[in-house]
């Protein structure tokens, strides 16, 4: 299907209730949605609960979800947002009670394995690196942690780290790199690796204003699919577009820097709090004045506003890569 | 906590008069009358100042002419004037805005509250945690916060 030709439509196949308070993020579990699997994700709330909710396996081209199970009595305070594990058998809950919750999928159930304990106050966001060997939690402390997944459910720290001033609003792993993002209230983006002789965890770079970076709060980050560039969201009310050398650094080589490649302005004149490059190359992004747009790359390499835009929720929150699967892409 | 109050002697102003608003003569029963400057107003005029037994009116840090009313837009811009620069209930009385605002309009509404430009030592910080809204959830999830900000609020019920 060639994005650029005739009109690009985002039609909603269903309203899903059951939360009693906003919902803040979703997640798709990556082991669903394909080879017959019905497709599975999870949504957090401020009611303090997961949802799981999962296509019946008769209705395959109009989505039919339902809530196969709630994820409760565990946080006490909002669920901020949740992260899968790569081989879709874990997930992680992170939670202004300053915990993050790791649960495991078995059967039907789900049950909570552990709780990674340590920030100081509210845990914003947590992801998996692509082997699932590594977590990442942020929190309006300031701090980024890493854990290492161990044998039995168990999750050690292994690094603290310091540098972002303010509130941390979002990790994301690479998609194939062990290299870890960051984005905050103090409108940077820091990259953070691991030094090949010490193995001690580090800040390799900061995009930040005089990279040409935003100017308020980073809200969120997305990979495309071959990991060589990113897009970045703002309160600024910019989306940017970040690009690195796309050959793959030798382990002991020097880091490869991102650097800025274009900003997307006047497409939303409100706090853009959501972003996603689909793994088809759209980007969609998510703001508080209601509106969820759509975004794909032309000929001459720019992102630029695709054909059409719509009002969706009261403020689109979280997008996983939602938009991708439902109903209008494969 | 700060043992003193920030500012032992406010300045306390006369109420406006309340204007009764007269229902337009109009036939139809079920048109929805626009929200405007004063109504919004109504809605805030009365929280009480977190530290003094005085309304916001009194204290002269909301007024009528700080807010701005986009009805058709769904869009509310109300602006402060704390009584000291270095008020450290600003955030506070931002907050009680907010949570005021957000109980009383139409869920299509936008809120944005701000400091007076030039009247606080740190107004950029506090503008900026008053607009985050994941900030503000979690301010409000904190059981001392949403005490004070009730308090400050219930007034405004009666």
């Amino acid at each position: 299907m060639d994005l650029l030709e005739g009109n690009l439509e985002l039609k909603e196949i269903q309203k899903l209730e059951g939360h009693t308070d906003r919902v803040w993020s979703v997640a798709w579990n990556p082991a669903t949605g394909a080879a017959g699997i019905p497709a599975m994700f999870a949504s957090c709330s401020g009611d303090k609960t997961v949802r799981i909710w999962q296509q019946t396996p008769s209705a395959r081209c109009s989505a039919s979800f339902e809530c196969k199970a709630v994820l409760e009595e565990t946080h006490n305070r909002t669920v901020r947002s949740c992260a899968w594990s790569p081989s879709g058998k874990l997930l992680a809950t992170a939670s202004f009670d300053a915990t993050t919750a790791i649960w495991e999928h078995i059967g039907d159930d789900f049950e909570c394995v552990s709780t990674l304990e340590g920030h100081e106050n509210e845990v914003k966001s947590v992801s998996w690196n692509a082997s699932g060997s590594l977590l990442a939690t942020c929190s309006r402390d300031k701090s980024v942690w890493i854990w290492e997944v161990q044998p039995g459910n168990e999750f050690e720290c292994v690094a603290v780290l310091q540098g972002h001033t303010q509130d941390v609003k979002m990790v994301k792993w690479h998609p194939f790199m062990d290299v870890l993002f960051s984005c905050s209230y103090d409108n940077t983006v820091k990259v953070w690796a691991e030094d090949g002789d010490t193995d001690d965890w580090h800040c390799v770079q900061t995009l930040g204003e005089p990279n040409n970076g935003h100017t308020s709060t980073v809200w969120a980050l997305s990979f495309n699919s071959t990991g060589d560039k990113m897009v970045t969201c703002s309160d600024d009310l910019t989306l940017k577009i970040w690009e690195t050398d796309s050959r793959i650094p030798q382990e002991t080589d020097g880091y490869m820097p991102w650097r800025h490649l274009s900003t997307l302005t006047g497409y939303h004149d409100r706090t853009i709090f959501s972003v996603h490059w689909s793994s088809e190359g759209v980007i969609a992004s998510g703001a508080a004045d209601d509106a969820i747009r759509l975004f794909i790359e032309n000929k001459d390499g720019l992102e630029e506003l695709n054909a059409s835009f719509s009002w969706a929720h009261r403020t689109a929150n979280g997008m996983a890569d939602t938009l991708a699967k439902q109903g209008v892409f494969r | 906590m700060v043992s003193g109050l920030i500012n032992a002697n406010p300045v306390v102003y006369e109420r406006k008069e309340r204007r009764v608003r007269t229902a337009p003569f109009s036939a139809d029963e079920y048109a929805v009358e626009p929200i405007d400057q004063q109504e919004i107003f109504d809605h805030i005029r009365d929280i009480k100042d977190p530290e003094h037994p005085y309304s916001l009116e009194e204290l002269k840090v909301v007024t009528e002419d700080a807010i701005e009313v986009d009805d058709k837009h769904s869009h509310v811009r109300v602006t402060f004037t704390p009584t000291v620069e270095h008020c450290s209930m600003a955030t506070v009385i931002g907050l009680c805005l907010r949570v005021k605002l957000m109980r009383s309009l139409p869920s299509r509404y936008k809120v944005d509250i701000r400091i007076a430009p030039g009247t606080h030592a740190t107004e950029a910080a506090v503008n900026k945690q008053l607009n985050d809204k994941e900030r503000v959830a979690a301010a409000l999830e904190n059981p001392n916060l949403l005490d004070m900000v009730d308090e400050c609020l219930a007034p405004t019920y009666a």
